[in-house]
């Protein structure tokens, strides 16, 4: 019915994965888009060897920013910081579609570049 | 009554296509679209009559002087100003406000002194005056809406007005709620302490018949591009013992006289304060945009929308989880313009969905951030109609909103 809101998007902003707060985390950072009014918080916490051990993210705003933020959780479990830090928009456009114009891309890509604030803060 | 659809052909734009739909434009709030009239107008000046205006004595010039003198002209009468040189050209509606901080608040306010906004202004007749009250130390008020009603609580005006209140600066209508303000009232009362109104036209020009003389407003601010004209060209109406006493503020050509080593003396009214070559084409275009809306009528306009609000409020009210702002009930004192909200949909993937059936609705904050706060949302989403827009495409726009209630299974 929408090209945009697959299944898929609106089965992850209705139900977001790994949504909330992580005491004490290895790595915290958050992201704004003032536009829409968006965010996007990451929390994630790393094992002896620097692997994610644990995440959550927090947020809210329009579907696209929360849905791509759910989609992205759920592949950091078990990766490196230097794998993530090489996570970009391009897998980003990979789950929520390429056809986005450039007012949507930001709504998409901002759980991506909160997650690179995050990273760089630590 | 108006019939829409005959107006459509005049404009090329309303025949494309979208996300392979027709497209539906809803968004006249933020600008309207061009009728060919208006565009061969700037066309015909461009290629057969340009020349600089106010200067030379050729022939060429003449022309492009009297062109430009006779939008000027069109303009006052549009208005039905006291006499075309109350109007100045300017580039929008911003710009017009902008000029009265500038001008005639700067040299008449002093520290102390107040100005009163109201809650539900766009920020153009707001943050001028933010920007005026901290240079000057004036005291910026707020005359409070009913948030629920879409409607100023006129009945904290009379604790508002007051000796030191020198400025009223009120919305014909409203760009985020359709809102149409009782200024009658609201002037006769600020006139009372002394104080001198402006309206911000922007939202009424295009849609009502405006005559500032009735209203007995003391600056009119309104912009061209809401109403078919070109964007650059804007109106500041002002009543002329107003501007005759009021300096300028920006020099240059045009705007003086009389100019030796030391000093210059200033041209007459209207054209002191158009320093420099003005928007030329702009005002041709405008002039020809005022004629389109002449030959429609004004008022056939306002009734056309008044039926828009007759069909379209009751359907909004019966959609479930969805709700207006502004006056939320079929009445004389709304313009076609519904923003709202619908729980479980931010505004931005409302937007995306219309965008996919061909439908062009704006989301957001719609620049006017106090008023979305007394409403306590973070944006919004605004469907803002015109004469050319049919009872078709409103139902369009319904059937957008029930998809992306399906979409989001809602
Ligand atoms: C009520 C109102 N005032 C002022 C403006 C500013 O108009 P412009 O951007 O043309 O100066 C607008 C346009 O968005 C408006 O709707």
């Amino acid at each position: 019915m929408s090209e945009l809101y697959r299944e898929i998007i609106i089965d992850h902003y209705k139900n977001p994965r790994n949504f909330g707060k992580l005491k004490d985390p290895d790595i915290n950072g958050a992201e704004d888009n003032i536009v829409c009014g968006d965010r996007v918080e990451w929390f994630l916490k790393l094992d002896s060897a620097g692997r994610v051990k644990e995440v959550k993210w927090q947020g809210e705003g329009c579907a696209l920013s929360q849905a791509s933020a759910s989609l992205l959780s759920e592949m950091l479990i078990g990766k490196k910081l230097t794998e993530i830090n090489k996570l970009g928009v391009k897998d980003i456009y990979r789950i929520v579609g390429e056809k986005l114009n450039p007012s949507r891309q930001k709504c998409a890509t901002l759980s991506v570049e909160a997650l690179k604030q995050a990273l760089t803060k630590k | 009554m108006l019939d829409p659809k005959k107006y459509q052909k005049d404009f090329p734009i309303l025949a494309r296509r979208i996300n392979g739909k027709k497209l539906v434009y809803l968004d006249n709030a933020a600008t309207s679209q061009k009728p060919l009239t208006v565009v061969r107008a700037m066309e015909d000046f461009l290629l057969k009559h340009n020349a600089n205006v106010h200067r030379g004595i050729y022939a060429l010039s003449e022309e492009a002087t009297a062109l430009y003198e006779n939008a000027r002209k069109s303009a006052a009468k549009f208005i039905n100003a006291g006499s075309e040189s109350e109007i100045i050209f300017t580039r929008n509606a911003t710009e017009s406000i902008n000029l009265v901080a500038l001008t005639w608040a700067r040299q008449n306010l002093k520290a102390g002194d107040e100005i009163l906004t109201t809650e539900m202004e766009h920020h153009s007749n707001i943050v001028p005056w933010q920007i005026l009250a901290k240079e000057r130390g004036l005291e910026l008020k707020f005359l409070p809406t009913l948030p629920e009603k879409g409607i100023l609580d006129l009945n904290k005006l009379p604790n508002l007005l007051s000796s030191k209140l020198k400025l009223v600066c009120v919305g014909h209508m409203s760009n985020l709620l359709g809102t149409v303000n009782p200024l009658v009232e609201i002037i006769g009362q600020a006139h009372q302490v002394g104080a001198k109104v402006l309206v911000d036209g922007c939202q009424a020009a295009p849609h009502l018949p405006v005559d500032v003389q009735k209203l007995n407003a003391d600056f009119y601010a309104f912009s061209g591009h809401k109403m078919l004209g070109p964007t650059g060209i804007g109106v500041l109406w002002a009543k002329q013992e107003i501007l005759e006493a009021t300096e300028p503020i920006l020099g240059g050509g045009d705007m003086i006289k009389n100019v030796t080593q030391t000093e210059a003396t200033w041209n007459a009214v209207p054209w002191k304060f158009e320093a420099g070559t003005p928007n030329v084409v702009g005002a041709i275009g405008l002039a020809a945009a005022i004629d389109y809306l002449n030959d429609l009528g004004m008022k056939n306009i306002w009734q056309h929308e008044q039926k828009l609000v007759e069909y379209v409020i009751p359907k909004l009210k019966a959609i479930a989880g969805l709700n207006i702002f502004g006056i939320s009930e079929v009445s004389k004192n709304r313009g076609a313009i519904f923003s709202f909200w619908l729980d479980g949909l931010h505004p931005h993937d409302l937007a995306s969905i219309f965008d996919e059936a061909g439908i062009a609705i704006r989301a957001g904050h719609m620049c006017a951030q106090p008023m979305l706060s007394a409403l306590g949302k973070p944006a919004a989403t605004r469907a803002s109609f015109y004469f050319y827009n049919t009872l078709a495409e409103a139902d369009a726009f319904l059937d957008a909103i029930e998809k992306a209630k399906k979409v989001f299974k809602l």
